[in-house]
């Protein structure tokens, strides 16, 4: 796809993001929105997948560590083509197979259920690890939040990829800065971040805007240069993005808009969505 | 009397992964740090690029065998019983009970009989905590030749398993030639019309130690060895109910959510019967050698003796 294509797609997104956590009166529209980019990013152009067979052995892998923000991981699915964009409002209702946290029992093209923070990035280790045995092709990509790298167990996955030279794997951060209690460098700083996992024998790549389509085409083009070791991806974000009343500001990390508030986030989104179409 | 042959379960853990790793590519197996005191050391002499020794990280062990079990391999994860149930409790339930992954957890060094190391590494909680999780079998055999068929078993079944090993060396009871290994499905080793003693675990040998001395008391005790505590045998330990109308259950394990636990869950359901629950009766371990240790907290053969003498 082109940028502008990336940049309309990530936008559909948004919009399927704020209307599923409208619908459930509930969610986590503010790390959605900050990584709405990047998913969009990774199913549109990077991974090798295919919607049609979401169980190919040789698929590329993605596991979503910051499980709280489904709502943006099963936007960017619904628009890949593994379910209908319709589908968005069943989000958390009883019987839906959209799962406050994503389930790979309820819906396929999950790769791994998760949710608890810290326990995804161990399963996508897992899954690189196996390519490895085997001899497979396939790549493995997992985002973390920010916040979520305060898990001690991030640390001992990230000691594991790295000792086994993973270079399969792709770690992705979404430095939002924000946390549920406040600035991550308030509650306790994982900072700094790259030092950290360049510490535990990772090759990072720091992208200065992961809301930009071109940096993280730039930053994903380079992570395929790397041999012989795992791959951290820290991208700065804003929480929130592209919905004006949401934007940095923590309280949006886990509340759905009212519809007064949904109005207003859509209006800001259509609005992004005509500046596109004029380019 | 002739010497009776004595392995601990965790040996028997080693070698039967040592055996199926030779018929299974897709058999993997996990370790953290302890693959010396798991056995898991033997299928690591035998197959090293398929043992994978994640340091001493076991909630990542446990992440990493679930993110294994996702492309098609059987991941046996191993530790000891503390840390595979204890500190990887919520990765247990989340990453792999959840998906329902066919992840197998290798937990040795559970119940007291650990010894020397004491309360911290003695877990007496592992079968509550694991039997909570739905979904999860939980298989804790009582000597050589049932720990080696569970883990046969435990391979063949897809989803998750907990198996459950000792560390202390323990008699060979199952020799009788028409043993045969089903998770689920309970084994009457001896019958009576007194009282029926369900067993798991090194307290199999226990219970029938025991038996023996109530049989000189005039008490005749039916033994019941259940080697799967979930799915609980609920026939076969309501029949067993019904034909004596008292039950006791012993197990190296806390009295709180273990056997004891489960069988009064379905007799209270489906049987009611006055149960006496035989295990470590809401205390922390000691340091001591294991023998001294059974002996101390009443789970030898002379202890279940004892205290079910008190009770009837």
């Amino acid at each position: 796809m082109t940028t502008l294509e990336l940049q309309k797609m990530a936008n559909e997104v948004r919009k399927s993001i704020v209307t599923g956590v409208h619908s459930a009166k509930a969610g986590h529209p503010g790390g959605s929105l900050s990584a709405a980019d990047l998913f969009t990013y990774l199913y549109f152009e990077e991974m090798n997948i295919d919607p049609k067979n979401p169980t190919d052995p040789d698929r590329d892998r993605f596991v979503l560590s910051k499980g709280h923000t489904a709502p943006g991981y099963y936007a960017a699915m619904a628009h890949r083509g593994y379910f209908p964009v319709e589908e968005m409002v069943t989000l958390r209702h009883i019987g839906s197979h959209l799962q406050g946290h994503p389930c790979m029992q309820h819906l396929p093209g999950v790769d791994m259920s998760s949710g608890s923070l810290g326990q995804g990035i161990s399963a996508a280790v897992g899954m690189a690890l196996a390519g490895k045995m085997d001899g497979k092709s396939y790549h493995v990509y997992t985002l973390l939040g920010d916040g979520e790298i305060q898990e001690g167990q991030v640390w001992e996955a990230a000691m594991f990829a790295g000792h086994r030279k993973l270079d399969n794997l792709t770690v992705i951060v979404d430095n939002n800065g924000l946390q549920i209690d406040g600035n991550i460098a308030d509650v306790c700083s994982p900072y700094p971040i790259d030092k950290k996992f360049e510490a535990f024998n990772f090759y990072v790549i720091n992208v200065a805007d992961g809301n930009d389509m071109e940096q993280l085409r730039a930053a994903f083009e380079k992570a395929k240069t790397v041999k012989g070791m795992p791959v951290a991806i820290i991208m700065k974000t804003v929480k929130g993005k592209g919905v004006s009343f949401m934007e940095n500001q923590a309280s949006w990390h886990g509340t759905a808009p009212n519809d007064e508030q949904y109005a207003v986030a859509m209006a800001d989104l259509e609005k992004v969505g005509e500046a596109l179409c004029q380019k | 009397m002739s010497e009776v042959k004595k392995i601990a379960t965790r040996e028997s853990y080693g070698n039967a992964l040592a055996e199926l790793g030779a018929q299974h590519d897709n058999l993997v197996v996990l370790d953290a740090d302890l693959a010396g005191a798991t056995k898991t050391g033997v299928f690591k002499k035998a197959f090293p690029d398929r043992h994978i020794d994640c340091g001493i990280a076991e909630s990542n062990m446990i992440g990493i065998a679930a993110g294994l079990a996702t492309t098609g391999k059987v991941p046996f994860a191993s530790t000891f019983a503390m840390f595979a149930a204890g500190r990887a409790f919520e990765q247990v339930r989340n990453s792999v009970g959840y998906p329902h992954l066919n992840v197998k957890i290798g937990a040795t060094h559970a119940g007291i009989s650990v010894g020397e190391d004491g309360a911290t590494h003695q877990c007496n909680e592992d079968i509550a905590l694991m039997r909570t999780i739905p979904g999860m079998v939980v298989i804790n055999p009582a000597d050589d030749i049932e720990a080696r068929a569970a883990v046969k078993a435990a391979y063949e079944y897809v989803g998750p398993v907990y198996l459950r090993f000792g560390r202390l060396a323990v008699p060979v009871i199952n020799t009788n030639p028409d043993y045969k290994f089903e998770i689920g499905k309970g084994v009457t080793l001896r019958e009576g019309t007194d009282v029926t003693i369900i067993a798991t675990g090194l307290c199999v040998n226990s219970a029938l130690e025991a038996a023996e001395m109530l049989a000189k008391d005039g008490i005749s005790a039916m033994i019941v060895n259940i080697h799967t505590i979930k799915p609980l045998d609920e026939e076969l330990v309501v029949k067993a109910a019904k034909a004596t109308g008292k039950v006791v259950t012993v197990e190296e394990h806390s009295v709180i959510g273990g056997l004891g636990g489960a069988v009064c869950e379905t007799l209270s359901a489906k049987a009611p019967t006055p149960v006496l629950r035989i295990g470590v009766q809401d205390v922390y371990g000691e340091s001591g050698p294991a023998a001294a240790l059974l002996a101390k907290y009443k789970l030898d053969g002379a202890g279940v003796y004892e205290q079910i003498k008190a009770w009837l």
